[in-house]
């Protein structure tokens, strides 16, 4: 295949775009984002890393619909998420979250709180429980189904918000410092857990991060400073 | 299923606040039924009264009170001789006061009067009735009160009577009355050739329409008017009920701020939370029928409770000698529709605030800051 054929068979396959993207806050008197280029093909994985500050969150919030841009264009399969855009529909089918606190409701059980997403999407209940034992199984959490929030480990914590994440077969999934609240070995489970994950459901994964070990595990790894992409290393 | 849990599940972890405002709504809903099912107990008394063997009450038009309306005797004599009239009884009513108590309720009726012949006698005789000027008979209550018995002389007002009788009724107010004859009582409360109102009772229903326009048009002074339409349409009643529900209506009120403040706590404590769901996939509309439904749970349980503590305070207060016979506990189911579907709707309208601010909360800085 000639380059042409290649840069035709990428542009197509871009999961998540974002083209000259600004945010600030405060009435613009902080500058987080400045003229961001980014792009996310299809099944690849891609970690954002920099200092505390430098915009990770903010980009990952602005690819996931979560809040706009002051300027620019984020585009979700070449689809711009502006006012007209269904994020209602985004959240419920096509995006999942990970955060650095788990970010599950405590008096619900394991079980529960992986089911809200299929709740809110109004997905068929016995869908959802097959799809449920499905990823519990691979998280190997089937045993903690049942239990409460308070009883789960850290790692095992993550791991639910990992399922929850991915209840309703989203195809893009935002990380957000997924690991940053463990120690090192749970987070090194937990990321070969949601590598594996991506890797067979073709999942295209962002990743914010500080562990530049876990980064380099990721196709593309991105370094960002200042509230700009700075450079882009290929880790594989 | 979830979704539910999701709504109970707040409820539960702040357990004090929740139950202050169940049992906020629960006093409303008990006053309110209890005030309602009293008044309108009093007004069915009182209507019994009106309505005991007849269907249509004649009394003067545009008077605020049956005690200031006078129906002269022409009347009565030419509208007991219409052919579709069976029976026309007069009844004149006054108040009257003994040593201890000031308000006695007292009935001028004659002899074949209704609620002398369908009464139950306890003591004296029926037939007695009428004989002799000075003569009374008392309802069981009146007699209690009075200490009165059988054949002695009551001070009533600035006159003294002779007890020739003691009936038992149904009704509270009859209970608690005196019974005169028609003439004695003209003359006790200078009326002298009228009476407050005649009861009709008429050869066939059928005749009402008719009635009515008869007395329309031979005297234009006097109104006719079924008993239902008489209880509808009596301004005291009318005035009666809405104060009834304007005293049980600001309870609910009151409950009501109760649900809002703890929907607005409620919602203060779990943004967090809401904005977890929103990320998650949950619509304004979800976040919002979730508030909703947390405080439909509390405004349902207050109303539940409410009724239930209601009935209870009803049956107790119907044990209360001096309210006896004034007390009906079968609360009308109408009543409890309307006061669970007010104590629904205040526990709604308390929620529109916090639900508002639950849909308002951005996921994005909800998830930044907290």
């Amino acid at each position: 295949m000639n380059s042409l054929v290649l840069e035709t068979k990428a542009r197509n396959s871009i999961v998540l775009s974002a083209e000259g993207v600004w945010k600030s806050y405060d009435n613009g008197a902080i500058a987080v984002l400045k003229g961001i280029d980014f792009e996310a093909i299809e099944g690849q994985t891609t970690a954002l890393c920099g200092p505390s500050g430098c915009g990770k969150s903010t980009l990952l919030h602005l690819l996931g619909g979560l809040d706009s841009a002051d300027r620019g264009r984020v585009s979700v399969h070449g689809v711009e998420i502006d006012r007209r855009f269904n994020r209602l529909r985004f959240l419920r089918h096509e995006v999942g979250f990970v955060f650095q606190l788990h970010n599950l409701i405590p008096d619900l059980t394991l079980e529960e709180n992986c089911l809200i997403p299929t709740v809110a999407a109004g997905t068929d209940r016995r869908i959802a429980q097959e799809r449920l034992l499905q990823l519990a199984n691979r998280t190997g959490l089937t045993h903690r189904l049942g239990h409460r929030i308070q009883k789960l480990s850290g790692g095992e914590r993550q791991r639910t918000a990992l399922c929850r994440a991915l209840m309703n077969r989203p195809k893009i999934l935002l990380a957000d410092e997924p690991t940053g609240s463990l120690d090192e070995a749970a987070s090194v489970a937990v990321f070969d857990l949601l590598l594996d994950i991506v890797a067979s459901e073709n999942v295209t994964l962002v990743m914010a991060t500080h562990d530049r070990n876990l980064a380099e595990r990721c196709d593309r790894l991105l370094e960002m400073h200042d509230g700009k992409i700075h450079e882009v290393e290929y880790a594989r | 299923m979830i979704f539910f849990k999701l709504i109970v599940t707040n409820l539960r972890r702040h357990r004090i606040r929740s139950l202050i405002s169940v049992a906020g709504i629960a006093f409303s809903v008990s006053a309110m039924l209890t005030v309602v099912t009293i008044l309108q107990g009093a007004i069915g008394m009182f209507s019994g009264i009106l309505s005991s063997d007849s269907e249509i009450i004649v009394f003067e038009r545009n008077v605020s009170d049956l005690f200031f309306s006078n129906v002269p005797a022409t009347a009565l004599e030419e509208i007991a001789g219409w052919p579709m009239v069976r029976r026309a009884d007069p009844v004149l009513f006054g108040i009257v006061s003994s040593a201890d108590h000031p308000i006695i309720t007292c009935f001028g009726v004659t002899a074949d009067d209704a609620r002398i012949r369908k009464a139950i006698w306890i003591q004296g005789d029926r037939f007695a009735f009428g004989q002799h000027s000075d003569d009374v008979v008392l309802g069981e209550r009146a007699a209690e009160f009075l200490g009165a018995r059988l054949g002695q002389q009551v001070p009533i007002g600035h006159g003294v009577f002779h007890v020739i009788g003691i009936l038992k009724t149904a009704n509270g107010f009859e209970d608690g009355g005196v019974f005169m004859p028609l003439s004695s009582a003209q003359s006790f409360f200078h009326k002298e050739g009228t009476s407050s109102v005649i009861t009709v009772k008429l050869r066939g229903k059928d005749d009402a329409a008719l009635f009515n326009s008869k007395v329309k048009e031979k005297f234009p002074d006097l109104i006719a008017l079924e008993d239902a339409e008489f209880t509808r349409s009596y301004s005291q009643f009318k005035i009666l009920k809405a104060t009834a529900w304007a005293v049980g209506g600001c309870g609910l009120l009151l409950g009501g701020l109760g649900v809002a403040n703890t929907m607005i706590m409620s919602v203060f404590t779990r943004i967090r939370e809401i904005a977890i769901l929103r990320v998650n996939g949950f619509s304004h509309v979800q976040v919002a029928g979730m508030i909703f439904g947390e405080s439909a749970v509390v405004s349902l349980l207050g109303a539940a409770l409410g009724l239930l503590t209601g009935t209870c305070l009803l049956v107790a207060l119907k044990e209360v000698p001096a309210l006896h016979g004034y007390v009906d506990v079968s609360v009308q189911p109408v009543v409890m529709v309307i006061v669970v579907l007010l104590a629904l709707s205040t526990g709604i309208a308390g929620a529109l605030y916090p639900a508002a601010y639950a849909m308002r909360i951005r996921a994005v800085e909800a998830l930044r800051f907290e």
